[in-house]
């Protein structure tokens, strides 16, 4: 049992957990035709049940996963789980129809029906199902309510609400400018964005994946990898002083976690010149700076050369950059990550004085 | 003497008399403008002459009924916010936001209240449309339905999403209990570092006459959102205003604009 457990507790790690939900997203796109089966879905279902009941006879798994306000992520883990899966068999079930020249599912069923009664009463049903669960819901399990608030006391960790969670976690990787303002507002305006980035015609009313298959890649890698399970990874796994603990793990607050990161500029200047650090900030940064630009603003001109030519032409330059933009600032979360685990770089840019350290 | 015969009727049932004496007084008349929509036209007079219904069409495609495709994720956040609207309405009968009474009047409704489960149906129900919301986004771009021309509806749905949120942080304040406090401690300590308007944000220091600082801990966007420098009663009066007034006033505007926009873009997505 305990070797289950510690084979968990691994696994968790941020580093595997965050490779694992991108090597998972990977080979769902790609083996769709396979995992499109009920077996697989509902099989996956089960087996986070029964991981979920096997975890509750651990006093340390219960605790996180019966924390009133964390009730809605263990619903929420089993929701994006099921529609993920789902919406990918819808796609993958049309694709077949499409490519047997039948046209998808949806247009067979163009022809009208009366909103009364087929709309109204199965609204009426939805409403009166959602009551139910609301009711049950609110008579099981109590509100939580903690002692009354004192600034004096600072709980470890001190976490925001579930929903924002994704955001604290990133916190490990940036500043709060970049994690806490900048990124969020871009993922409101790349969301706002996306109709209006989005070229392809196809697909517009129905499921499918063939037709748009690097639209649906890039937002499960932006939903479900990068804000739903940093969400799971965040509330669950993340103890004491924010530091790692796998979900059969006790929540030590003494863990000892090694601070080793170190900036790209002492990277250069201390390590490869040996030099010691320069004075002024222009110079002392100028690597990590050249850097940053050329991810933002060279990148996407390169990209649009060799890459992404045929998105290029297809979207036009006004579309193709703001889209190259908004997708290199979503991918500079993973880049972050990969660079921290692989370099321990903590910042590329590190100018304190100013805070702006990136 | 020839025997008269008499034909008797069945009598119906008294319910059916009651049903067919109720629907043909004044009273019943004057509020339902036809019979019951058991034929085509007055199907079409239902949704025509009632104010609710009027915001479906009359017809509609057969996909956009099915569950398979719509996951009614759309409907059951509209309905997952008209509870929040009733059962915050019935919460604020007991609950005064200021730093005296904030926590014992929760503490009052728990202890006091018989068999009161408002406060769970508004703290789950809010949780529960957080995530009805997020998987109608998911729903949405899964079918492509954002696609032209509801581009800008997609963009109204947008930005109501971040007013769900917002209403759900707002609200996680009011209880000013440890829970509370600490999580819009740590998301609003966030604002500090908004780049120029944060006085720890990057650029704040060039927001400066002379020596004379424009952006400091006491005039920055952490300042503006809290009323204050730390979650206090600034803090409280402030998010209890933008929870119970302030969001959901302009939330439901957005409503009102996306469902029109749903109609007004040709109903609810299909292939063409």
């Amino acid at each position: 049992m305990q070797i289950i457990k510690d084979f968990f507790n691994y696994l968790a790690d941020p580093r595997l957990f965050f490779l694992l939900s991108v090597a998972a997203l990977v080979l769902l796109m790609w083996k769709r035709e396979m995992f499109a089966g009920k077996a697989w879905g509902y099989g996956i279902l089960a087996f986070l049940a029964v991981f979920l009941v096997f975890g509750a006879f651990d006093p340390n798994f219960l605790l996180i996963i019966a924390k009133p306000d964390n009730v809605p992520i263990v619903g929420l883990i089993f929701l994006i789980v099921f529609f993920t899966w789902y919406s990918l068999r819808q796609g993958v079930l049309n694709d077949r129809r499409i490519a047997a020249g039948l046209g998808p599912e949806e247009k067979e069923e163009a022809d009208r029906v009366w909103v009364w009664p087929d709309l109204v009463y199965t609204e009426l049903i939805a409403l009166v199902l959602c009551s139910v669960v609301l009711i049950v819901w609110s008579i099981v399990l109590e509100a939580p309510l903690e002692q009354p608030a004192s600034a004096a006391a600072t709980p470890n960790p001190s976490k925001a609400p579930w929903y924002f969670l994704g955001l604290q976690e990133m916190l490990v990787y940036f500043d709060p400018w970049l994690a806490g303002v900048v990124l969020p507002s871009l993922i409101i305006v790349g969301l706002i964005a996306i109709p209006y980035i989005d070229t392809n015609e196809k697909g517009n009313g129905y499921y499918t994946i063939a037709e748009r298959k690097a639209e649906i890649f890039l937002f499960l890698l932006g939903f479900v990898v990068l804000w739903c399970s940093l969400i799971v990874l965040g509330t669950f796994l993340r103890g004491p002083n924010w530091n790692f603990f796998g979900p059969f793990e006790y929540w030590d607050t003494h863990k000892l976690e090694a601070l080793t990161n170190v900036d790209l500029s002492q990277y250069l200047w201390m390590r490869l010149l040996g030099t010691g650090m320069p004075e002024f900030w222009l110079v002392r940064e100028s690597l990590g700076l050249l850097l940053v630009f050329a991810y933002t603003f060279v990148l996407p001109v390169v990209l649009a050369k060799t890459v992404f030519k045929g998105y290029y032409e297809k979207m036009g330059p006004a579309r193709y950059y703001v889209g190259a933009f908004l997708f290199l600032m979503m991918m500079s979360l993973p880049a972050k990550m990969l660079l921290r685990w692989v370099f321990n770089l903590k910042y590329i840019v590190a100018i304190p004085e100013f805070f702006f350290n990136i | 003497m020839a025997v008269e015969t008499k034909t008797v009727q069945p009598q119906e049932p008294a319910a059916t008399r009651f049903w067919n004496w109720l629907t043909e007084t004044q009273v019943w008349k004057s509020v339902f403008r036809h019979n019951r929509p058991d034929n085509d036209r007055n199907r079409v007079l239902v949704m025509l002459s009632n104010v609710f219904l009027h915001l479906h069409p009359v017809r509609i495609r057969k996909s956009g009924v099915k569950l398979r495709y719509t996951w009614c994720m759309g409907g059951l956040s509209f309905f997952l916010f008209l509870v929040l609207t009733f059962t915050g309405l019935l919460l604020m009968f007991y609950y005064r936001p200021t730093l005296e009474y904030a926590y014992t009047d929760i503490v009052g409704l728990r202890e006091h209240v018989p068999l009161g489960i408002m406060r769970e149906m508004h703290r789950w129900g809010a949780h529960a449309m957080v995530i009805t919301v997020w998987l109608h986004m998911f729903r949405v771009f899964m079918t492509g339905s954002y696609k032209p021309p509801r581009e800008f509806n997609w963009s109204v749905g947008v930005v109501m999403l971040v007013l769900t949120l917002l209403l759900s942080f707002t609200g996680y304040l009011l209880p000013w209990d440890q829970l509370a406090i600490w999580a819009i401690t740590v998301g609003s300590n966030m604002a500090r570092a908004t780049p120029f308007l944060g006085y720890e944000g990057p650029g704040a220091a060039l927001l400066a006459i002379g020596d004379v600082k424009l952006v400091h801990a006491g005039s920055d966007a952490r300042f503006a959102l809290l009323g204050g420098t730390f979650v206090g009663e600034g803090a409280l009066l402030r998010f209890y205003v933008l929870h119970c007034v302030g969001l959901p006033l302009v939330i439901a505007v957005l409503m009102a604009v996306h469902f029109w926009r749903v109609r007004k873009d040709g109903g609810i997505s299909g292939p063409m």
